[in-house]
């Protein structure tokens, strides 16, 4: 019988392993192991320890009860409060940290009611800002899983609890403290993997001796000392973690199970009570007021100066929406073969996993060895972003097309086989149209990301070379903060609308 | 004449050999338990699946080497016999040209062919908005155009009512019997074997037997057999 060779699938999954290993090698090579690893750089590994324990578990502390508030009452807002919390995903890390500036920065509004009623100023630069700032992009994540673990709970449980007379303390006991410990892990794990490989944040709101993650000090031995030896052994210190936290994943990964959960109503009798109400609306408004606060103020404060941005700003999101363009199309020429191999060849799904294990600013540090004797590095600025880009969002992309193509292939292989369908005809009249909305989703996600991340670019940006993300970054250190939220109002705006547009094209190509 | 000589299929714990034939413009019932291999033998002859061993051949031309959409049959499934996103047309289409680059003349022929399984005017509508009868029926018209000598069946009708599946199925015999094709269908109804299939194949204990005629084989069921009758 015949079984074609997936050449697609090989040729990306060629390419996506010698884009990751050949820069992970000049790296290694060039760190000389780790011995050039001094006090300094110690200390980049011990901070970037402990701040991703602690936003991980700060994170997840707040989730369990907001997450219970959600899925015990009902309000107007509440689905839209919920999709509001993937929005995230969407945000550009710079802007947040903006807004985040906006309400705890010195001149923010919480240090402005504070010296109202004689209290000392909270700082949010330094580890603090740097924890404060995961919390924030984290929580939400947190939140959706555990709420995903509460409606997993099945109802008729429930029910028989309530038949059994138990008050929420042994419901607690018996159902919701066996979630937790089900789901905690998971969403730790997660959020301690995103923590790690923290960049932007820590260049706005950390640095110095006490607060510099791994990947700061790689961005701060590249762009300020130019040492490149240090540069690297900082990325190989960074693979190392980030390998052995994925390990570390993968060895207690409990089998999923929770899926999406029904969202029933909550079973009548459980966790009424006037306190236990006071208790969920305060946790409810209380998360909805930190993670909305922070986009409000930009918004707020950047919209009436859209008008005045800088010529730069226009020339920036130009250059950001051209990589964005173009990494999304080459995630999707990519991760498309890739899914579609993997059901018979599992290996095509490894090779789409690896750039998980290294980040944007090791893979820069990496292909600028590689490249240096042939190009500066102004000239890799747009380049290098625009591949990496996309390489980075391969296992994201990857993640929500292979169940999808499970799916296709269980449900339509054999009628398409016994037809004959084949080659391209079958790409165009059966795959495409029934993977558009997970291709649309994935596309959305990947522009998205693209377009807000400040990573890669800012090893190497210069001058016009720039990206919007990095060029609002100039702004917020030339102290020009109007101008700044401006630009981050147009940042969120092509962000949200690349998702969209994606996202809605996806829908509309599917059939149903 | 359909042969399968000396077919063997394993399956990690699952064996079954075959050597029987089948001759041509027959009409077969595949009867068994339940897991004895009735489906698996016919997804074997459709080419999902290869045989460890043993060949299977058509008027004596092996196929066991062609690619399931080149070999001279059509299969119907027990589900997902249609393309949901596809019209009525497009589905019919495909059994004509893959590449669906339909001609006028090919268009005509499927209205025919629509017409025959009595959807005439059908043709832009999705699988969703018809029922399930209307589905099998849109599905049985694409191997009407297909014209392949085998028709394979694996239970396709087994979700609909009693009354539409005999008429499902009487359709089925009358256009067999028009463009002389060999049927073979898997059948847990002892009732559809009677009424369509002169010959029934057992598949039982790890064997499919050689056909035998349907009444005398069901009247006398031998022991592997009435069990699963319960009779």
């Amino acid at each position: 019988m015949r079984t074609p060779r997936p050449w697609p699938a090989m040729i990306a999954g060629a390419l996506v392993t010698a884009l990751i290993l050949a820069p992970l090698g000049a790296v290694a090579l060039r760190g000389g192991g780790l011995a050039r690893l001094g006090p300094a750089e110690l200390s980049a590994l011990w901070f970037t320890l402990w701040q991703a324990v602690v936003s991980a578990g700060l994170s997840c502390l707040i989730a369990v009860p907001v997450a219970r508030a959600l899925h015990r009452r009902r309000f107007p807002g509440r689905r839209a409060l919920i999709t509001a919390l993937g929005a995230p995903f969407i945000l550009p890390t710079v802007v947040a940290v903006m807004g985040l500036v906006a309400v705890f920065g010195r001149r923010g509004i919480v240090n402005a009611g504070l010296g109202a009623a004689g209290l000392p100023e909270v700082s949010i630069y330094g580890a603090q800002g740097v924890i404060l700032a995961h919390v924030f992009f984290n929580l939400p994540l947190a939140t959706r899983m555990v709420l995903q673990g509460w409606q997993a709970i099945p109802a008729e449980r429930l029910r028989l609890a309530a038949s059994l007379g138990m008050g929420p303390g042994p419901v607690q006991r018996h159902l919701e403290i066996p979630m937790l410990r089900a789901v905690l892990p998971g969403a730790f794990l997660a959020i301690f993997l995103v923590c790690l490989g923290s960049f932007a944040i820590a260049l706005i709101l950390g640095g110095g001796p006490r607060a510099t993650t791994l990947e700061l000090a790689i961005y701060q031995a590249f762009r300020f000392d130019f040492d490149l030896a240090r540069a690297a052994a900082l990325g190989l210190t960074q693979v190392a973690l980030t390998l052995a936290a994925l390990g570390f994943a993968r060895l207690i990964a409990r089998a999923p199970g929770f899926g999406a959960g029904l969202d029933r109503a909550p079973v009548a009798g459980l966790g009424t009570g006037p306190g236990l109400c006071a208790h969920d609306t305060a946790a409810i408004l209380a998360a909805a007021l930190f993670l909305m606060t922070p986009i409000a103020l930009v918004l707020i404060r950047g919209l009436p100066a859209l008008p005045d941005l800088p010529p730069l700003i226009w020339r920036a999101s130009a250059n950001s929406l051209a990589v964005a363009l173009a990494s999304t199309v080459l995630t999707l020429v990519l991760a498309l073969p890739l899914a579609l191999a993997t059901p018979r060849h599992p290996l095509a799904e490894a090779a789409g996993m690896l750039p998980l294990a290294a980040s944007g600013l090791v893979l820069g540090t990496g292909l600028f060895l590689l490249a240096r004797p042939f190009v500066s590095p102004t000239d890799l600025a747009l380049p290098l972003t625009f591949v990496l880009n996309a390489v980075l969002s391969l296992p994201f992309v990857l993640r929500l097309l292979v169940p999808e193509v499970r799916n296709l292939a269980a449900d339509y292989d054999r009628l398409s086989n016994s037809l004959g369908l084949s080659g391209l005809t079958r790409l165009r009249r059966i795959t495409l149209p029934r993977l558009a909305r997970p291709l649309g989703f994935g596309a959305g996600l990947a522009a998205a990301f693209s377009m807000g991340d400040l990573g890669v670019i800012a090893l190497f940006g210069n001058g016009d070379r720039i990206t919007l993300p990095l060029a609002l970054y100039q702004l917020m250190g030339a102290y020009r903060m109007d101008q700044a939220a401006a630009a981050a109002c147009l940042l969120i705006a092509l962000s949200f609308a690349l998702f969209a547009l994606f996202d809605r094209i996806g829908h509309h190509a599917q059939p149903r | 004449m359909l042969s399968l000589d000396n077919l063997r299929i394993e399956q990690g714990d699952f064996r079954l050999s075959a050597d029987l034939a089948i001759a041509a413009g027959a009409r077969c019932a595949l009867i068994g338990p339940s897991g004895a291999g009735k489906s698996t033998l016919l997804g074997t002859i459709a080419g999902f699946l290869p045989p460890t061993r043993g060949r299977i051949l058509w008027q004596g031309q092996d196929l066991t080497a062609i690619p399931p959409g080149a070999r001279p049959l059509s299969i119907l499934f027990q589900d997902q016999n249609l393309f949901p996103h596809l019209s009525v047309t497009q589905n019919l289409g495909l059994g004509l040209d893959p590449k669906l680059r339909l001609t006028p003349d090919d268009r005509a022929q499927i209205e025919g062919a629509l017409a025959r399984v009595g959807l005439a005017n059908l043709g832009l509508r999705k699988p969703a908005e018809l029922s399930g009868g209307q589905q099998s029926r849109v599905a049985l018209a694409r191997c009407l155009l297909r014209a392949r000598p085998i028709l394979l069946l694996d239970e396709p009708f087994a979700a609909l009512g009693p009354a539409l599946k005999s008429d499902m199925l009487a359709l089925v015999a009358e256009i067999a019997a028009e463009q002389g094709t060999t049927v073979l269908m898997v059948s847990h109804d002892p009732a559809d074997a009677r009424a369509l299939c002169p010959e029934t194949v057992l598949v039982a204990e790890g064997t499919a037997h050689p056909p035998q005629p349907t009444g005398a084989l069901l009247d006398t069921p031998p022991p592997a057999l009435a069990s699963y009758l319960g009779s």
